[in-house]
């Protein structure tokens, strides 16, 4: 008997399984199709998205080898003037690229001033499709309008989209739209010159993109030119402005797909306990097959083979199932997982089939291994003691594992402590995972020696089960495994959350001491509130104080995102007083201005207290020494606090466009909202809210990002709760003649339901308390490691201790439902009769 | 006259309506120091009978009257009660839990009676010597053989001095030196209790350590000479 043999014994074995447990085949399926499904589709979902955002980049920079980038308010279009003539430049395209504020309307819409002749070169896709109509853009009003654009503002052509610039609307004209396949994302186009005027940048561009003469070293005369260039002013290949898409949302990308994969996971821990019980329970039948010839190489790929079948049809339906998840949040939520940062309308499915494939294999690994160690243990046993009725060395071989669990949670210790690798924490991913499975395989032992100090109480119910789970301390391991896997994950992330939540709610506090407050729409270029504006403002009726800020992108680094530079409080010490700093030092004495700087400007940057940071502002750069580090979790890319003060004199800006408001006692604040919309020019457009209203507003934000996660653990806990209700089963079944002698020697019916119940109290009560455990060791590395290296921001360590005590209670609860449900069908099917059963 | 122990009058048993009954008209009294053997062809319904005189099952017609109580007048809790007091139970298969340790499993009976220490200990001692395993009480009964995990069940099924002790065929799994020590052994132990038992076996050398032995037909009992 060969292979043929093998294939031969699998066939019997997978039928025989399929005929008399097939609802737990078909559970177990499903839990591996819903992990594999989970994985898949967030995967999908987020390189759709990510190849939408790479498209429509390459759209806009098109045939250009070099782009030239300044900061959003720009830089004399001289330097265009001055390129024009650099040898081996073969075409040159200005471009005044804008977030313009919307009347009437809280977005932005992007918009490219551009030279449409020489865009023609340089972006063909784009103008291509414009056409003829590229001549009556020249019309000082006209913009051309993307589909998409088009659709959100519900505008057609010949309509009137009005814009704001300063605090006045002005009116452009839709000359056309541009096909769907041509730009997918919204965007406006305009004449650069027109873009100009209408937006008060008259003189200035902030892109220029460049296409050098054939033969060219790109990559030298980029860096050459990167020298000659003014402050704030960098040279990029067109990559790095596709990649930035990709850096910025990379950390929660990755953290989505681990926590999908968890729930992969912990499928693969159901195939370790289903098979392991399975084969239990089926220990004299393999026993009485290896009596009859069957060698142990065939039984094990036989039992091996058992699991894989599971998991080729679980990776099958979870790769179908995924591609329809991914379809359906692409087409109804714009790709949005969460996080705002990867919505992406008119992203379509791309075919990955190399990913499908590959996360079919891992469905099928998983399953795999999960059933590789009953499959060895069950062609190791001794096929005479098994025929006997023993349960062989299953015990030992529970026992064993401790010491390779203490190596494992020893190394997953030091993993914890090392740095992040490309800006992910692969190490604390590694780290999490080595704690797991310490933690799982030190599970029997921490049993025997939990028990062992269980006091004997001459109740005969709780004894006996006490005594029961001490004898068989590998079947309830085997249970456990997958509850403890989940439930401790689910702890440590309801604890990060927690964590993140309390001290985002502090930091809220904090930021928000005012009333009430106003802004610009958030990352606009064009409208802004001005001096007088500001002072108008201050003097509404109902106004106590007035504050404003000023905020502006700024990029530091040509391959990372811009940062963010906010200019509040008028000294410096009210700056620093305004901050939730971290750490900070006095410079009283420094001639130098200061600036606090976010963590993640810390982090990634590597800038710390006392450095001099060079700022690009008003064409130059200017020195700041940074006095302090805040916590800002608004703003992944980073973030940099100076004085108002400190930026009107390197910039001569006076403008604003945020303000908080402090409101006399007794005033509405309805009534100051309608009063201050009265007096600025673009009133309907600014954002006016109560300092309440936005708190509120934002912790609900905060909550729906994490929905999916909550979402994602919740199915590993169901997946792992299935896994204890196949062991109660199972057990309660292979006891069905321990249960009739019981009943035979005078035990009640509910006294043996009892007796269940106390095995599933006790079971689940230290599955739950070693659950909690693990999960509290997890959530530090999660808050201390993963969430640091992730978003780089620190968050304050909290344990929210009454819904966990709910969730035990619940997940207790529901144990020993399952193990009374259990018990309950075990006796149904006649326990007395079963005392005869020689099998 | 003693009061008897057991009385079976006019006992039968169906499996299914549309099926003939297995047996009908089982009569029997069983008095105290009474040993009775039961035999019959496989498939008579001899383990059927062992349930219903047990009240683990109920009979379709007729009455199983235990020390004085008609168990059919009785619900699920108070016949297993009773069956607790009164009843020990041997089976072929031994049936002791591998989890507990042979004086635990002894000591079963005891723990549901609710006796308390020393009182419990010092009877569990008592049957275990009685039966000869004193060495083995605090070993597990997975490390025992055949014939020693019968005298455990033995033991366990003796240890509360139950007035009736049923055991089905008991001697089944073991060789024959060790069925022929289990048997005198049980007779002897339940002669010792004052008590009566009924012994259910295929084997006519089993049948014979009993004081009498009837043979279940589908027509009810039958007698037979004992040897």
């Amino acid at each position: 008997m060969s292979r043929t043999g093998s294939y031969g014994i699998w066939r019997i074995l997978l039928l025989a399984q399929l005929r008399e447990q097939p609802g737990r085949f078909l559970v177990t399926v499903l839990a591996l199709a819903l992990g594999v499904a989970l994985g898949s589709s967030v995967y999908l979902v987020n390189t759709s998205a990510l190849n939408e955002f790479g498209l429509a980049t390459k759209r806009l920079v098109g045939e250009a080898d070099i782009v030239v980038r300044g900061p959003r308010d720009g830089f004399p279009e001289q330097l265009f003037v001055d390129l024009a003539h650099t040898p081996s430049v073969s075409a040159l395209s200005p471009v005044l690229e804008l977030e313009v504020a919307l009347s009437d309307r809280k977005e932005t819409l992007k918009v490219l001033g551009l030279d449409p002749f020489r865009a023609a070169v340089l972006q063909p896709a784009i103008m291509g499709d414009i056409g003829e109509a590229m001549f009556q853009l020249f019309d000082t009003d006209a913009i051309y309008l993307s589909s998409a654009a088009a659709q959100e503002l519900k505008l057609k052509r010949g309509e009137q989209l009005r814009v704001t610039v300063g605090s006045t609307s002005k009116a452009l004209r839709v000359i056309g739209i541009l096909s769907q396949n041509t730009y997918s994302q919204s965007l406006g186009l305009m004449d650069i010159a027109s873009a100009q005027w209408i937006f008060n940048a008259l003189g200035r561009v902030n892109r220029i993109d460049m296409r050098l003469s054939p033969g060219t070293d790109v990559n030298s005369f980029r860096r050459d030119l990167g020298t000659k260039l003014p402050p704030g002013v960098l040279a990029l290949a067109p990559q790095v402005e596709r990649d930035r898409a990709v850096t910025v949302t990379k950390a929660y990308r990755v953290n989505l797909n681990m926590l999908a994969l968890v729930a992969l996971f912990t499928g693969a821990f159901l195939v370790f306990s289903t098979q392991s019980l399975s084969v239990l329970r089926r220990r004299r039948s393999l026993a009485l097959l290896r009596a009859l010839g069957v060698t142990r190489s065939q039984l094990r790929n036989a039992l091996l083979g058992e699991g894989l079948a599971l998991g080729v049809l679980g990776s099958l339906l979870g790769v179908v199932l995924g591609m329809i998840i991914a379809a359906a949040v692409l087409k109804f939520l714009t790709a949005d997982l969460g996080n705002g940062q990867l919505r992406a309308a008119g992203a379509s499915l791309r075919s990955a089939p190399l990913q499908t494939v590959a996360f079919f294999a891992i469905g099928v690994a998983v399953a795999g291994i999960g059933a590789w160690v009953p499959a060895r243990n069950a062609a190791r046993q001794p096929p005479a003691r098994a025929l006997k009725g023993g349960d062989g060395d299953f015990k030992a071989a529970a026992r064993t594992g401790w010491r390779s669990g203490l190596a494992m949670l020893v190394l997953g210790s030091a993993l914890a402590w090392l740095p992040p690798v490309g800006g992910l924490p692969l190490f604390g991913y590694a780290a999490i995972a080595a704690l797991l499975l310490g933690a799982v395989l030190l599970v029997p032992t921490v049993t025997i020696q939990g028990l062992r100090l269980a006091p004997r109480t001459h109740r005969i119910v709780l004894d006996t089960a006490v005594s029961q789970l001490r004898e068989n301390v590998s079947l309830s391991a085997l249970s456990l495994a997958s509850i403890i896997v989940s439930f401790s994950l689910m702890v440590a992330m309801a604890i990060m959350i927690h964590s993140f939540r309390i001290s985002f709610d502090h930091w809220l506090g904090k930021l928000l001491p005012a009333d009430m407050l106003l802004r610009e729409p958030p990352g606009n270029d064009t409208a802004f509130l001005s001096k007088d504006d500001q002072a108008k403002l201050g003097t509404v009726t109902g106004i106590a104080r007035a504050e404003f800020r000023r905020t502006l992108q700024v990029l530091l680094d040509p391959t990372r995102a811009p940062i963010t530079l906010i200019a509040r409080g008028m000294s410096e010490a009210d700056t620093a007083a305004e901050l939730p700093l971290i750490r900070s030092v006095s410079a009283k004495e420094s001639p130098t201005p200061t600036a606090f700087i976010s963590e993640a400007l810390q982090d990634v940057y590597g800038y710390k207290i006392g450095d001099v940071l060079q700022i690009p502002l008003g064409g130059r750069n200017r020195a700041f020494l940074i006095a302090g580090v805040w916590r800002d979790y608004a703003r992944l890319s980073g973030s940099v606090v100076v004085s108002r003060h400190a930026y009107t004199a390197a910039t001569g800006d006076d403008s604003a466009n945020e303000g908080s408001l402090w409101l006399n006692t007794g005033t509405d604040s309805d009534t100051v909202a309608r009063m201050l919309r009265q007096t600025v020019g673009n009133g309907d457009a600014l954002e006016i809210t109560t300092s309440t209203a936005l708190h509120e507003r934002s912790l609900q934000i905060f909550d729906r990002a994490f929905a999916i996660t909550y979402a994602l653990e919740i199915i590993a806990v169901i997946i792992g709760l299935t896994g204890v209700s196949f062991a109660a089963s199972s057990t309660a079944l292979a006891r069905r003649a321990e249960f009739g002698m019981l009943r035979h020697i005078g035990m009640l019916r509910r006294q043996i339901i009892g007796m269940l119940a106390d095995e599933g109290v006790l079971t689940s009560t230290f599955g739950v308390v070693y659950g909690l455990g693990l999960g509290a060791a997890l959530s530090l590395v999660l808050v201390y490691v993963i969430n640091r290296q992730s978003f780089n921001w620190s968050i304050d360590f909290a344990v929210p201790v009454l819904p966990l005590v709910l969730l035990s209670v619940v997940l207790i609860g529901a144990a020993a439902v399952t193990a009374i449900w259990s018990g309950r069908a075990a006796l149904s099917q006649d326990a007395v009769r079963a005392v005869r059963e020689d099998w | 006259m003693i009061d008897p122990i057991l009385q079976l009058e006019g006992l039968s048993k169906r499996y299914s309506k549309d099926r003939p009954a297995i047996f009908e008209d089982v009569d029997l009294t069983l008095r105290s120091g009474e040993y009775l053997a039961i035999m019959g062809e496989s498939g008579v319904g001899k383990s059927t009978l062992l349930n219903l005189l047990a009240g683990l099952d109920t009979p379709d017609t007729g009455r199983v009257v235990l020390e004085g109580v008609d168990l059919t007048t009785l619900d699920d809790d108070a016949t297993t009660r009773l069956r607790r007091r009164t009843v020990g139970f041997v089976f072929q298969a031994f049936h002791v839990l591998p989890y507990l340790s042979v004086e635990q499993n002894v000591a079963l009976p005891l723990d549901l009676l609710g006796v308390a220490e020393p009182e419990r200990g010092r009877r569990t001692q008592e049957m275990l010597t009685a039966v000869g395993i004193e060495a083995l009480s605090q070993r597990h009964t997975r490390e025992l053989s055949g014939g020693e995990v019968q005298r455990v069940a033995i033991a366990r099924a003796l240890v509360h001095r139950p007035r009736l002790v049923l055991a089905d065929e008991p001697t089944g799994n073991l060789d024959a030196r060790s069925a022929a020590q289990t048997l005198t052994l049980l007779r002897a132990q339940i002669k010792a209790n004052a008590g009566a038992g009924i012994l259910i076996t295929h084997s006519r050398a089993a049948a014979d350590t009993a004081d009498r032995i009837v043979v279940l037909e589908a027509r009810g009992l039958k007698a037979l000479e004992a040897a």
